[in-house]
C-alpha cells in the first residue's frame, strides 16, 4: 500500500470534523457536552488511523523488507551514499564479504543478531549511546558506527588486527584498556561470542533505511 | 487534623514516597551529570549508564506514584464515598514499594547481565525509561489493575459518573494499556524503537497530558472553587485538542528509526500541533486565577497550579516545538538539544502537577478549614527551582546547539565528530552550569521538604484568608 502523508493527514482532518460535528450536534459550544463530541470523535478518529499506520509500518520494517534489511546483510560490503531521487543518504548493500572469516547462514545470522540485540540490552548500552538516535548522549551515535572511519585509522592499528570486525569485536571486549579519550567506555565484561554479536548487530543496524539519518555520515563540510 | 477518607491517607503515603524517590533522582541525576565533568569519577564502580538509568527511573515512579496518590485523594471527594477496595489499595502499596526496592537494589548491585532472557527477566531490560526487568513488569501490571478496580469500582459504587471521572477511567485504561508494549523483545530494533515509542510518547504526550488534565481540574475546583461547568467543558476540550495532535504526532519519533517516509510528513505536521492544548491550559489557569485576583487559601497549590501551566507550555511546548521538524531534527535528534527539552517538559507538566497535589493534601491535613496556607520557604523553593531547571536547560541548550554545529552539520556525525563536539568549549562548559544549577536545584528540593513538613504547623505565622 502507498499510503501519502498528505491524504492521511487532509483525512485525519476531515473525519475528526464531520465525527466531532456529528457527535456534538444540537449543542451550544460553550456546554461540556459539545465538547465531549469532539473528544470522543476526534480521539477515535486518530486512534483507528494510528492502528492502521500501524499495519502498515509493521510490514514494510519486518526484516528482510526495503528497509530493514535480513541478518544475513552482514554477509554483505554496506555503504552509505547519497541518493538524489530520495535527497537524502541511504544504506547500500554491495557484493558479498566475509564476516569473521565465513558466510553466516540465515539460520545462523538470525541466532548472531538475536544474540547481539539481547547483549545490547543486558548491558544497558542505550544508556550512555544512542542507537538510531535514541538513548543517551555521553557517548557516540551507533547507528552508523560499522561504518565509522575510526576503526580503520585509530582502532585497528591500536589493536594490531586483520579486519574491522576483530577489531570492533577486540576493542569492545578490552575498552579500558584502549581509551580513546577523556570518556572510557566501561569493561561490560562482554565474551567472545558476545562481542561478535554486538559487532553483528552494528553491522545489521548500518544497513537500514533511516530515512538519511544520519545526515552525510563520515563526509566533513570540507570534504 | 482534619478528617481524612482511608483513601486519603493511602494517598499520603505515595506522596511520601514519591517526594522521597524525588530526592533520589536528584542524586543520580547529579552523580551522572558530574562524570560529563570527571569522567573517572566512580568509573567502573557507579557507571554513567546506572546512575542514568537510576536517575530516569526513579523520575517515572515518582511521579507515577504521585499520580496514584493524586486520584485517591480527590477520588472519595468526587464521589462522597470511601474508596471501595481500599484494604487491596494498601496491599498493592506495599508490594509496589518492595518491588520498587528490589529492583533499585538490583540496578546497584548487580547492574548488568549476560546477554539472555534471564538478565531481560531479573536484572535490566535494557530499554531506556523502562528498564525493569520482566517480572517487576508484572508486578507493576498488577498493582495498577488493583487500582484501577479501585478506581472504576468507587465510581460505580457511587452512582454518579461525573465527566471527570468518565475521562479518568479511559485514560488510565488507556495508560496502562500502553504499559504491555513495553514489555516484548525483538531482535528487530526498528520494531522495538516502534513500540518503546509507544509507551514513551503516548505517555507523557498523551495519556499523561489528559491524567493531569484530571487531576489539575480537581485541584482548580478544590483550589479555586471554579464550577464544575467550566471545569469540564475545558477538560473535554483538551482531550479533544491532546488525543487529536499527540496520538498522531507520535509520528516525530518515526523520522529515522526505519519507519517509512509518509512519517516525516505526518509527525511533523501533528506534532507541530502538539503546543495548541497547552496554550489552551495556559489560558485556562489565567483565566480562572486572575478571575480570584490570585487569592487563594491555598498559595503554594496555586502557584504552582500556575506553574504547572506555564512549564507545560514551555518545556513540551516550545522547546518541543523548537525540535519536532524533520528538517530540524534530523541534526538534533539525540543530541544535548533533546535532555534540555526533556527536563524541562517533565519538570514545567508533571514535577509541579505533584507538587499542586501535594500541597492540597498537606492543606487537607494541617489547615482543612484555613487558616491559608503560607510560608516563606515555599516561596524560596519555588523560586529556587524556577531559576535552577532554567539554568541546567539554558546549558543543555546551548550545548546541544554548539553540538549540533560541531558534531552533526560540520563533522559528519562521527566518533570523532562527536569528541570534538564533546570537547569544543561551547559543549563542554554548559556541563558545568548545568552541574552547578543541578546543585542550586536540588537546595531548592531540600527547601520544599522542609516546608513541607513544617508549613502550616503554626497557625500564627499565616495569614486569614476565606478559603475558595
Ligand atoms: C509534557 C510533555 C512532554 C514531555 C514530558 C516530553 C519529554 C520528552 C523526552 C524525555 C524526550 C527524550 C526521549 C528520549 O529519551 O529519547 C522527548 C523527545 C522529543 N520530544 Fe518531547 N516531551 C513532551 C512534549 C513534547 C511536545 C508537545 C513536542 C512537540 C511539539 C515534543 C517534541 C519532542 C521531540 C521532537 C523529541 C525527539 C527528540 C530527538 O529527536 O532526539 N515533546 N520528549
Ligand atoms: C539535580 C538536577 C538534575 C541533574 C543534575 C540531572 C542530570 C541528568 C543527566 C546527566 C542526564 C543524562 C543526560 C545524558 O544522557 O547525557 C539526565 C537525563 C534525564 N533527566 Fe535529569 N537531571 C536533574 C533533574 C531532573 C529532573 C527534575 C527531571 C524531571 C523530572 C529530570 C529528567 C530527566 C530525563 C527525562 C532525562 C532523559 C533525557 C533524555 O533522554 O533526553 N532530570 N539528567
Ligand atoms: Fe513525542
Amino acid at each position: 500500500m502507498n499510503i501519502g502523508w498528505l491524504e492521511v493527514t487532509v483525512a485525519a482532518f476531515v473525519l475528526t470534523v464531520i465525527s466531532g460535528a456529528f457527535l456534538a450536534r444540537g449543542r451550544n459550544w460553550l456546554e461540556p457536552g459539545f465538547w465531549k463530541g469532539f473528544a470522543i470523535g476526534g480521539s477515535l478518529v486518530m486512534f483507528i488511523l494510528l492502528w492502521i499506520l500501524t499495519f502498515d509500518t509493521l510490514k514494510k520494517i519486518s526484516m528482510g523488507s526495503e528497509r530493514v534489511p535480513s541478518p544475513t546483510v552482514i554477509n554483505h560490503k554496506i555503504g552509505y551514499e547519497y541518493n538524489a531521487d530520495r535527497r537524502m543518504y541511504v544504506p547500500v548493500i554491495g557484493e558479498e564479504e566475509p564476516f569473521f572469516g565465513k558466510k553466516w547462514s540465515e539460520k545462523e545470522a538470525y541466532e548472531l543478531i538475536t544474540k547481539g540485540k539481547l547483549v545490547i540490552q543486558s548491558r544497558n548500552c542505550m544508556d550512555c549511546h544512542t542507537l538510531l538516535g535514541n538513548g543517551a548522549y555521553y557517548a557516540p551515535d551507533l547507528t552508523k558506527a560499522w561504518l565509522d572511519p575510526k576503526w580503520e585509522t585509530m582502532i585497528k592499528p591500536m589493536l594490531k588486527v586483520e579486519t574491522r570486525e576483530e577489531a570492533i569485536a577486540k576493542w569492545l571486549m578490552n575498552t579500558d584498556k584502549y581509551p580513546t579519550w577523556t570518556r572510557k567506555m566501561p569493561n561490560l565484561g562482554l565474551s567472545e561470542d558476545e562481542a561478535k554479536a554486538v559487532v553483528a548487530y552494528l553491522k545489521f543496524m548500518s544497513a537500514i533505511d533511516t530515512n538519511g539519518f544520519p545526515d552525510h555520515f563520515g563526509k566533513t563540510a570540507s570534504n | 487534623m482534619g478528617k481524612l477518607y482511608e483513601s486519603q491517607k493511602l494517598a499520603l503515603w505515595y506522596f511520601t514516597v514519591a517526594i522521597v524517590l524525588f530526592g533520589a533522582q536528584l542524586l543520580f541525576g547529579l552523580l551522572a551529570a558530574y562524570q560529563y565533568l570527571n569522567p573517572d569519577f566512580l568509573y567502573g564502580v557507579l557507571d554513567f549508564s546506572i546512575n542514568r538509568m537510576l536517575h530516569i527511573n526513579a523520575m517515572v515512579v515518582w511521579l507515577i506514584m504521585g499520580f496514584i496518590g493524586g486520584v485517591y485523594w480527590f477520588l472519595p471527594i468526587e464521589t462522597g464515598r470511601e474508596v471501595v477496595g481500599i484494604k487491596l489499595g494498601k496491599i498493592a502499596f506495599f508490594v509496589l514499594v518492595a518491588a520498587v526496592a528490589v529492583v533499585v537494589l538490583v540496578y546497584l548491585l548487580v547492574q548488568t547481565g549476560k546477554g539472555d532472557y534471564f538478565t531481560l527477566w531479573f536484572i535490566t531490560e535494557g530499554r531506556e525509561y523502562i528498564e525493569a526487568p520482566r517480572w517487576a513488569d508484572w508486578g507493576i501490571v498488577a498493582v495498577v489493575l488493583v487500582f484501577y478496580f479501585n478506581v472504576v469500582a468507587t465510581a460505580f459504587k457511587s452512582g454518579k459518573i461525573t465527566g471527570i471521572l468518565g475521562v479518568l477511567m479511559i485514560d488510565l485504561l488507556a495508560l496502562a494499556g500502553l504499559y504491555l508494549a513495553g514489555m516484548y523483545f525483538t531482535p528487530n530494533i526498528s520494531v522495538d524503537q516502534f513500540w518503546w515509542w509507544w509507551v514513551v510518547h503516548l505517555w507523557v504526550e498523551a495519556t499523561w497530558e489528559v491524567l493531569v488534565g484530571v487531576l489539575m481540574a480537581w485541584s482548580l475546583m478544590a483550589v479555586l472553587g471554579t464550577p464544575r461547568k467550566i471545569v469540564e467543558a475545558w477538560l473535554y476540550l483538551e482531550v479533544f485538542l491532546v488525543f487529536g495532535t499527540g496520538i498522531l504526532g507520535l509520528g516525530h519519533h518515526y523520522f529515522w528509526i526505519g519507519t517509512p517516509e509518509y512519517w516525516l510528513g505526518i509527525g511533523g505536521f501533528f506534532s507541530a500541533l502538539e503546543p495548541i492544548p497547552l496554550v489552551a491550559m495556559v489560558v485556562h489557569a489565567i483565566y480562572d486565577a486572575g478571575s480570584h485576583k490570585l487569592k487563594a487559601a491555598n498559595k503554594p497549590a496555586l502557584f504552582w497550579i500556575m506553574a504547572q501551566a506555564f512549564g507545560n507550555f514551555v518545556g513540551a511546548g516550545m522547546w518541543g516545538f523548537m525540535h519536532t521538524l524533520p528538517q530540524i531534527n534530523l541534526y538534533s535528534h539525540g543530541t544535548q538539544i533533546t535532555p534540555a527539552h526533556g527536563h524541562l517538559a517533565f519538570f514545567g507538566a508533571y514535577v509541579a502537577a505533584n507538587l499542586t497535589l501535594m500541597y492540597i493534601a498537606i492543606q487537607g491535613v494541617r489547615a482543612p478549614e484555613g487558616p491559608a496556607l503560607d510560608s516563606r520557604a515555599w516561596k524560596l523553593a519555588y523560586v529556587g527551582f524556577a531559576i535552577t531547571i532554567f539554568g541546567m536547560v539554558g546549558a543543555l541548550t546551548v550545548a546541544g546547539f554548539a553540538q549540533i554545529f560541531v558534531e552533526r552539520a560540520v563533522g559528519g556525525a562521527t566518533w570523532s565528530a562527536y569528541i570534538a563536539g564533546q570537547e569544543h568549549p561551547w559543549v563542554r562548559e554548559p556541563m558545568y552550569w548545568r552541574f552547578g544549577f543541578g546543585v542550586l536545584f536540588l537546595l531548592s528540593y531540600v527547601i520544599l521538604v522542609y516546608d513541607m513538613l513544617t508549613i502550616g504547623k503554626k497557625a500564627a505565622t499565616v495569614t486569614e484568608v476565606k478559603p475558595a
